[in-house]
């Protein structure tokens, strides 16, 4: 059995990082309600964007749009959106997974367009090419922030340097769901379901500019906004997972603490028997 | 007509908020091919707008919001604008904006080789609506 001080010194050790996981847990449980309410009132503007955009496809199937088109040629553009610090259980070992069981995106045919350190290092380790490394952009997305980085996606997309965009990043679906998802958002594909359901709606919608300069000024407002919110969604899950990660520390911190007292006891009961046994001997010794 | 009846719904929505919603006799904004007024019943269209200032009359008195930015979906009894950037007169800083123009204005006039024109022009048109739409 260890010795007293042993033991004692190693409660202490893990009592202090519980004290640290505590106070982080209770960090990011601020950041939490905060990145929460602040994705619960961009929803609006992602939904009627999203609408517009069915509708608007809907209404105008057969135009021969760049944006619209599938291509053959060229790489896949993947923008990574995980977090720029660790301890967050499995939030950024998700997205790299998903990725790297996709299918469709492999080392060879794609490039990454980072943001969030976590997910960049993951996954240049295994391989894949990095065309851009926005991390810094993770600490407080702005929407700014996801018009310029969409801006370089979209150049590169209208130069033929990619022929597809996808964006991977972690869904906040409540305060303990977070799933990992992969969207494609060019060339633009919505559900055949959505676009049955406005063109049910039976408005004639006319455009100004026509439709065809209609949808080119659209769409890339489409895909920032796409971006935009994946970014507010990401930061919620962030923390959202390290709530979660850092209240599960704490509490086998707690677990172990309370095995350590318990054999600490033991051992100090132990000492005393074995002190008392040495006393007792002594003394029967003498007489 | 009766008063009730030539009113329709009014959503402004940007990234960040809801910024108005409520009902309007008339709503003024600018799209990229000039200046519209919308009225009850118009014609379902979807228009993409420039920056301008957005005007909602609701009956006794009028709103006016600086808008820059983002596109418009016209429907029978209802107007939604989806902005990029929305702002009510007081979230202006005057002083920022004059400061914008004057440095769009440097940008222009300089005629740098590396220089992206419709970027500049965009800014010198936001810092005067915001200007405008103060003073």
């Amino acid at each position: 059995m260890a010795s007293m001080r042993d033991i004692k010194r190693r409660r202490t050790s893990i009592s202090s990082t519980q004290q640290i996981t505590k106070a982080m847990k209770l960090v990011s449980t601020v950041k939490l309600q905060k990145a929460k309410a602040h994705a619960e009132s961009t929803t609006p503007y992602f939904n009627y964007m999203y609408n517009t955009v069915c509708s608007m496809l809907a209404k105008t199937k057969n135009i021969n749009h760049p944006y619209l088109q599938t291509r053959e040629v060229g790489k896949k553009g993947v923008i990574v959106i995980t977090s720029n610090r660790g301890l967050a259980g499995g939030y950024n070992s998700n997205i790299v997974k998903m990725i790297r069981d996709d299918e469709v995106i492999t080392e060879d045919n794609s490039q990454l367009y980072c943001i969030g350190r976590k997910g960049m290092e993951g996954l240049t380790h295994r391989g894949y090419e990095v065309a851009m490394d926005e991390s810094d952009v993770m600490e407080a997305p702005t929407y700014d922030d996801a018009s310029r980085i969409c801006k370089q996606l979209l150049d590169a997309y209208a130069a033929g340097e990619i022929s597809e965009i996808y964006l991977a990043y972690t869904h906040f679906k409540n305060t303990v769901v977070h799933e990992p998802k992969l969207l494609k958002l060019l060339p633009v594909e919505v559900s055949e379901e959505d676009i049955a359901s406005s063109e049910d709606s039976k408005v004639l919608m006319n455009f100004e500019p026509n439709p065809e300069e209609a949808i080119g000024m659209i769409i890339p407002k489409y895909v920032t906004s796409l971006v935009y919110g994946a970014l507010i969604e990401a930061v919620a899950s962030e923390n959202g997972a390290r709530m979660q990660a850092m209240d599960s520390a704490t509490s086998n911190a707690e677990e172990m603490i309370d095995n350590l007292t318990l054999s600490y006891n033991r051992a100090r009961q132990g000492s005393i028997t074995q002190e008392l046994t040495e006393i007792i001997a002594g003394a029967e010794a003498i007489s | 007509m009766a008063e009730a009846d030539n009113k329709f719904v009014v959503e402004i929505i940007t990234p960040d908020r809801v910024f108005y919603k409520g009902d309007a006799s008339m709503i003024e904004f600018t799209t990229t091919e000039g200046e519209i007024g919308v009225y009850k019943n118009h014609v379902p269209t979807t228009v993409v707008l420039a920056p301008g200032i957005v005007t909602i009359h609701e009956g006794e008195g009028n709103k006016k919001a600086a808008v820059h930015a983002g596109f418009a979906e016209i429907l029978n009894d209802k107007v939604t604008l989806l902005a990029e950037v929305a702002e009510w007169p007081d979230e202006i800083d005057v002083e920022r904006a004059k400061a914008a123009e004057a440095r769009a204005t440097e940008r222009i006039q300089a005629k740098a080789d590396d220089l992206d024109l419709v970027r500049a022009e965009l800014a010198l048109k936001r810092a005067l609506v915001r200007q405008d739409i103060v003073g």
